[in-house]
């Protein structure tokens, strides 16, 4: 039996216990409901967009913009609402997810599934209505891409699952773009790839740590199946992609010098704890847990520079003068 | 079994009650905001609101 089968199973039966969970009454808190939108994911989520909302070409009334910012929040809590229906027998096996409302029984699996698919709606709709249909249409894809093609499918089934559904979480500064602009151009499609290839090294580095907990899941990550050496090397060569790309806006005169310098500090500390990866062993993980703090801090770094120098037409600059 | 009884159906906790409560008035709140965001902006966007260019 596959692991994809084994999950589907322990969904059915779980919901088939519970009539779906629709016919016992619930004792699910707001902040329930809230926890199922995964916030700290959200509000990553909502900072990338609002950098690729601020710095496209061209005006937005600040009430359209806000409303294109409140539809991406929205639409990828109702993605994350999907993936903790969908994931809630894995989510119970791993210490890091086992305290998630749907596995500890007190949101029950059809009231995620009901939550996540009305939140989709809803999201798309009011942002096509609202703002521009491209805009709605890349969330659409992005919701789509997150709960079907990196949930459903490669979660369960390869090594690669974070690098190709990466792409879901590097879509948000596109759909910010997209609203101001109506359209997708290259700057746009240079900060989808940055986030597309911080992805690994980022969860390669948690992965390196919790390897155990992804293993008792049954989680096909790469440090657990192709091996802790080749996964290092991994990490490696993913960010010996991602910090050119990093510097990449500025080389390219879409970001100022202080994007450039940022970039260039912060990539080549990125390539030193990618190095001390590579070169730890377990059970030794304080460099994996390094790398994978410090990669956040790279991400924001990136974004927060470029809102400053870029965003509104220059911020620093209209400060400055 | 007397017909009483029968009658009942699913009777609901206090903590129930008061979890159903808090998640209703979440709702009405949401869909009082999902009104207020449409009017304003169909202010906002003034006849535009009925062209949407893709």
């Amino acid at each position: 039996m596959s692991l994809v089968s084994e999950g589907a199973d322990l969904r059915g039966a779980s919901a088939a216990a519970s009539g779906l969970g629709l016919a016992e009454p619930s004792l699910a808190t707001v902040g329930d409901y809230i926890a199922l939108l995964k916030p700290r994911v959200m509000s990553l989520v909502v900072f990338t967009a609002l950098v690729g909302l601020a710095v496209a070409p061209g005006t937005i009334h600040p009430m359209t913009g806000f409303t294109a910012l409140l539809c991406i929040a929205v639409g990828a809590g109702a993605a994350g609402a999907l993936n903790m229906w969908y994931d809630a027998d894995i989510d119970a096996q791993m210490v890091r997810t086992s305290r998630r409302p749907v596995p500890v029984g007190r949101v029950k699996p059809g009231e995620a599934l009901a939550f996540g698919l009305t939140l989709s709606g809803f999201s798309v709709v009011t942002l096509g209505l609202l703002v521009n249909v491209l805009a709605a249409a890349l969330l659409a894809f992005t919701i789509f891409f997150y709960v079907v093609i990196y949930t459903a499918w490669l979660k369960r089934a390869t090594p690669q699952n974070i690098v190709i559904g990466g792409a879901a979480g590097a879509f948000p500064p596109m759909i910010g773009w997209a609203a101001v602009t109506g359209s997708v151009s290259l700057e746009p499609i240079l900060l989808f790839a940055i986030i597309f290839f911080w992805t690994p090294p980022h969860f390669w580095a948690l992965a390196l740590y919790k390897s155990d907990d992804y293993r008792r899941a049954g989680i096909p990550m790469l440090p657990v199946v192709a091996g802790d050496v080749n996964a290092r090397r991994q990490i490696l060569r993913y960010t010996m992609i991602l910090t050119p790309l990093g510097v990449a806006p500025w080389v390219l005169g879409f970001a100022g010098p202080l994007y450039g310098a940022t970039a260039l500090v912060a990539g080549a500390i990125m390539m030193v704890l990618a190095w001390q990866v590579l070169c730890e062993r377990r059970p030794d993980d304080r460099a994996s847990k390094q790398l994978f703090a410090f990669s956040i801090l790279y991400l924001f770094l990136l974004f927060a520079v470029l809102l400053a120098e870029r965003g509104w037409g220059g911020l620093l600059a209209r400060l400055a003068a | 079994m007397n017909d009483r009884d029968k009658d009942e159906g699913i009777v609901l906790t206090e903590a129930q009650k008061r979890a159903r409560r808090s998640r209703s008035i979440a709702i009405a709140l949401a869909l009082a905001a999902l009104v207020i965001l449409f009017y304003v902006m169909t202010l906002v966007k003034g006849p535009g609101v009925l062209i949407r260019p893709i």
